[in-house]
Parts: C-alpha cells; structure tokens; sequence
C-alpha cells in the first residue's frame, strides 16, 4: 500500500487536548512539516508558553521547555547563547503570552535581534482561561471581561504587533499569516518556512503571526470561527510581509 | 596569592572560577558592580551577558540557560528580588541548578540603599509561590563570599536546585584581601552532573528532554512536592553550616548572620575584655537553618539567654525561638531602615538589657 499522506514524525502520537475546529494543531503540524523538510528535528529547541500551548512539549518530538508566561522569548535568548548556533530555536505563543503579560520580553527579543524564530497565535482571545479580553481582541468583539464588546474608550485599543514590530531595527523577517482556509494555510506554511530560513541563514528574529481561531470561546462552530477570521480578523489584521532583510539585502 | 577585592567583584570573578559562563542581570544599587564586571569578564572566557529588560526576564533567562546545561547566574538586590520571585519558583519547580545573589537594601517598598536583612523570610522561606526553599547562604567576609560562591554552583548543580547567596550593601562594596581559587574545567561539568540525561540543549537521539514544572494531575504534584522535600531533608544533613565563636562557657549568645555577625564579634571581644561571657553563633547557611547547634546551645546549663541580632525588625529570631524551643529566653535588638549597630550598643544591652 502507497502512502499518500502522513503525520510528521516531528510531531508525538500523544492526542492533542484542543478543541475540535482549533487550528493550534494545524500550526503544530505546519512547524513538524517546516522542520523536517529543512533537515532540523533533531537539534531543534521549543519554548512552549502559558495558554492553550502550555501542553506543547507533549506534541513535539524535540526538547521542549515550557516557560512561565510571557517569558518565552528571554528563555529562549538565553539559550541562543548556551547552544550551537545551528540549533533552531523556536518559541511558541498565544496573544495574552506574547502581547500581555509577555510584551516586554517580545519587544527586546526583538530589538536584540535574536536569531530565534518567534511563532505567534493570534484568536484575539484568552482561550484556556475561559474567553477573557486579550491584548488583541478586535473593537466590538465579545469577551468575558468585556461582555458588550470591547470598547476602546472603556478596554483600551488591541495591539498590532506586526506593525509595531517592524518599526525595530532588531528583526529580520515578520509576517502575518492566516489559517482560516487551505490557500492561507499553505501561505502560512511558506511564512513559516522562510521564518526557519532565515534562522538558518544566522541573519536574526523572525516573527510569524498566525490569525487563529478559537470556536469555543467565540461561542461558534468551527466553520463559523473559520469564517469570523477570514471576514473581521484579516481585514483588521491585514495579512503580508512586514519586515524583510533577505530582501533589503538583494 | 591574595589581592585587595571589592566584595561585590569578587563574587563576579569566583562565580567565572567557578565555572559560570552566562549572567542576566539588571541594574540595581547595591549590586551593579556584578553585572558591570561580568559584562566584560564572561566574553573573555567564552560565555556570555546580556542586560535584561527586567529583573524578570533576567530569571527566565537563568531558567533558559540552567535548562540548556549551562552554569547560570543573576544578582540584584531587595526590590529586584522580589521581581525574580516567579523565575525562581518555575526554577525550583523545573529542578534547574543556578546561583542568585541579593545584596539586600532596605525595604519595604523602594526603601533606601544601605544595608539592611529584610529579605530573610523572603530568602529562606521561598519567597515565590509554592511548596519549595533555594539553599541560602550568608556570608560575612569577601574570602567567604568567594569561598561559598566558587562551592554554590556544586551544590546547585548537585541538587539541581536554586542557591542563593546573601549580603548587603555593606558587603557588596566594601574592599578586602581575598584569594580566588583556581580556574574550574568548565568542560567535565555537564559530564560530572549526567546534563545530558536532563538538559534541553537539542538532542538528536529521538529522546525529547523536556524542562517543565506544570504538574497537572495532584496525585503528580504532590508526589513531586514530597520527592523535593526529600531533597531537602537530604540538604539539610549535609549541607548545613554555622560558625560557633566563643560558646564553650558563653552565658549571653548572640545569633546573628551575614554583616551583623562582625559586629557581634567585637561586642564579645568587647564584653569579654570587661569579664562578661558572650560568645555568637553564626548561622552561614540560612537554609537549612542550623537549629541543632541553636538547641544544643540552649540545653548548656552555662547558656542564660539568646540575643538574636539583625537589621531588620526581628525575622530570624523566628526560627532561634524554634530551635530553643523555650529552654532559654529569646531577646532581638534590631536596627532597620539602613541604619547598622555598633558594637558598643550590643555590649550596653547585654550590661542594661536595652
């Protein structure tokens, strides 16, 4: 019998403990893929966050070390300097993670330009904790500490963090993705290859949004949540390179 | 051979002797003379500093590099401890080895930048949150703060566990002779320890090393939670250290640690030139706490009573009142807020008992 598609070894045969319709298990799989196909499960790091991650050193076939929260991106500068430079280091992080409690640790990460590659879950929403407002939640949109929709003049505005990324001088590579349908998927795959390219290539931090979803705690169905992402989060979150060195340098 | 060290120097140089390599740290009074000297220092054997953004962060990268193998360490001083409270918790609760210094101001709050011994409960009782104690060490000379560092990165690497090691501002800038033991081979550490059954530095053997403290079942927590505390009770029986001078006939023994412990002995010099029987007992580890040396003291019939002596309002004399366990009265003359005893008012409390 011919097999035409397979699990990445890179990834454990543990079950995975998200929701059905959550796309944390396409991305995981997405990084599985990415890393095998560059010749790099082997020596490869993960920095696992607080979140609907926290659980990621079950799913990865790599040493894995789950960090307090936010704290990813400090844990993994650290060992950037313990290691050999040709070990990929990646951290792994949800908004409240990354854009909350974590910002400082993103924000210098990134003006030291690490050569780390920093993998980003944006769904605008504190999954594990039950649909409180995170960092990103989108003007208008639900949450359980903001129960008529965020108001900015009440919540304070969300943070683009592409954006406000790309203003340093420290990363060489960011772009927001999408995993809201299969072309956007494979987009979001090339994203995260040319992330562990440039890691690769010792040119500094790559940074790669993906714009998730998270029916549970959008009260949707997959499909919904799916759509919810494609329709309100892509044109808030618009997708694209933010940041390229490889290209400045051509 | 011996050369003229700033305290808080030292400890940076018998920290790379010891066979540390990387050092996250933060600006702080009365601490920055460890980081400014590492700065330089860790590049030119290999190893490596970063200023961190925060005292935080520092931690978390002490967690990264502890994790990787390496011998890691950071310093700060009281509020900044404070802030390294969650690191140092997930370090205890990952099992990581790695060595924390505090040169301790005065507190609460932003408080001032003199000396003071507040942080004691922080030190020896936790501090972070969770079921866990670092090793605590408290020395009173730069040799010994040299001594104790260049062994502290063993002990830690040993017990895969957080030690900390504790001063004050007087400590940590004052000058004296010490000698810096030789270079450690940095090279046979990871070997020596077995790191490669446990480190998260990229294996490629198909065997994930995973550096974790979420322990989410109870059954897994608790059963965690005793096996440390095992680890402590092992700790406690080898690792337990104090300083006796002038006990054998002393009727007024003074506790003290650290700083303190000095002027205690020139108010037993002092007392004894005046034909009164003082003695001190120093508690160099303060985690483990040498109770049984407090209690064997307090069943020597020669022994009237205990005078415990810090720069704090009374933290330690806690646990001296633990290990007398009522046999003998427990008195605490304190000074705080920076300000440090002199000899002289320790020998008038002892003659006028204020």
């Amino acid at each position: 019998m011919k097999i035409v598609a397979d699990k990445p070894k890179m990834l454990t045969d543990v079950p995975l403990h998200y929701c059905p319709g959550c796309t944390h298990g396409i991305v995981h799989r997405l990084i599985a893929e990415v890393l095998e196909e560059l010749g790099k499960v082997d020596n490869t790091i993960g920095v696992v966050p607080v979140g609907c991650a926290v659980f990621g050193y079950k799913y990865f076939r790599c040493d894995v070390l789950e960090a307090a929260h936010g704290r990813a991106p400090a844990v993994a500068s650290a060992i950037r300097r313990v290691v050999n430079p040709e070990n990929m280091i990646f951290t792994y992080q949800g908004d409240g993670d990354l854009a909350s409690i974590g910002m400082a640790e993103t924000v210098h990460a990134c003006m030291r330009g690490e050569n780390i590659t920093i993998i980003f879950i944006n769904n605008g929403i504190y999954g594990m904790t039950g649909g409180q407002m995170a960092p990103t939640t989108m003007p208008g949109e639900k949450a359980t500490t903001c129960i008529y929709g965020r108001d900015p003049k009440v919540n304070g505005n969300p943070v683009h963090m592409c954006e406000m990324l790309a203003t340093l001088t420290g990363p060489a590579y960011i772009e927001r993705v999408a995993c809201c349908d299969v072309p956007n998927i494979r987009k979001a795959k090339a994203a995260i290859k040319k992330a562990f390219e440039v890691q690769m290539a010792h040119k500094g931090l790559s940074f790669i949004e993906v714009l998730a979803n998270c029916p549970t705690n959008y009260h949707m169905t997959a499909v919904e949540s799916m759509q919810f992402v494609k329709e309100k989060g892509i044109p808030f979150y618009p997708l694209g390179v933010y940041k390229d060195i490889t290209k400045e340098e051509k | 051979m011996k050369k003229l060290w700033k305290g808080n120097e030292a400890i940076a140089e018998a920290a790379v002797a010891a066979g540390c390599r990387y050092f996250f740290g933060y600006p702080i009074t009365p601490q920055n003379e460890i980081p400014e000297y590492l700065s330089w220092r860790l590049p030119e054997v290999g190893g490596a500093f970063i200023q961190a953004e925060s005292e935080v962060s520092a931690i978390n990268m002490v967690y990264g590099a502890a994790a990787a193998g390496a011998r890691a360490m950071t310093s700060s001083s009281s509020p900044g401890i404070s802030l390294k409270q969650e690191g140092i918790s997930y370090i205890a609760g990952a099992e990581l080895p790695c060595v924390i210094v505090n040169m301790m101001r005065s507190g609460p709050g932003l408080g001032g930048i003199q000396p003071a011994q507040g942080d004691y409960f922080q030190a020896t009782k936790g501090g972070g949150h969770g079921d866990y104690h670092p090793i605590v060490y408290a020395p009173s000379t730069i040799q010994e703060f040299v001594d104790i560092t260049y062994n502290a990165f063993d002990t830690a690497d040993k017990y895969r566990t957080p030690v900390m090691i504790i001063g004050d501002g007087m400590l940590g800038q004052m000058m004296e002779p010490a000698e810096i033991p030789p270079m450690k081979d940095t090279t046979s550490i990871f070997q020596k320890y077995n790191k490669d059954e446990w480190a998260a530095c990229g294996h490629s053997d198909g065997k994930p090393r995973i550096i974790n403290s979420l322990r989410i079942e109870p059954d897994e927590n608790e059963e965690f939670n005793i096996r440390l505390f095992k680890k402590y009770e092992e700790i406690t029986k080898n690792e337990t250290r104090a300083e006796e001078y002038q006990l054998s006939d002393a009727e007024y023994v003074f506790v003290a640690y650290g700083s303190v412990a000095r002027i205690c002995k020139a108010a037993v010099v002092e007392l004894r030139a005046q034909g009164i029987k003082a003695g001190l007992i120093r508690p160099i580890t303060l985690y483990p706490y040498p109770t049984e040396v407090i209690a064997s003291a307090a069943k020597s019939a020669h022994v009237k009573k205990f005078i415990t002596v810090e720069m704090s309002m009374g933290q330690m004399v806690e646990d001296v009142r633990l290990a007398v366990n009522g046999l003998k009265p427990v008195e605490f003359y304190g000074r705080c807020g920076g300000n440090v005893m002199m000899p002289t008012d320790l020998v008038k409390y002892v003659k006028e008992g204020k």
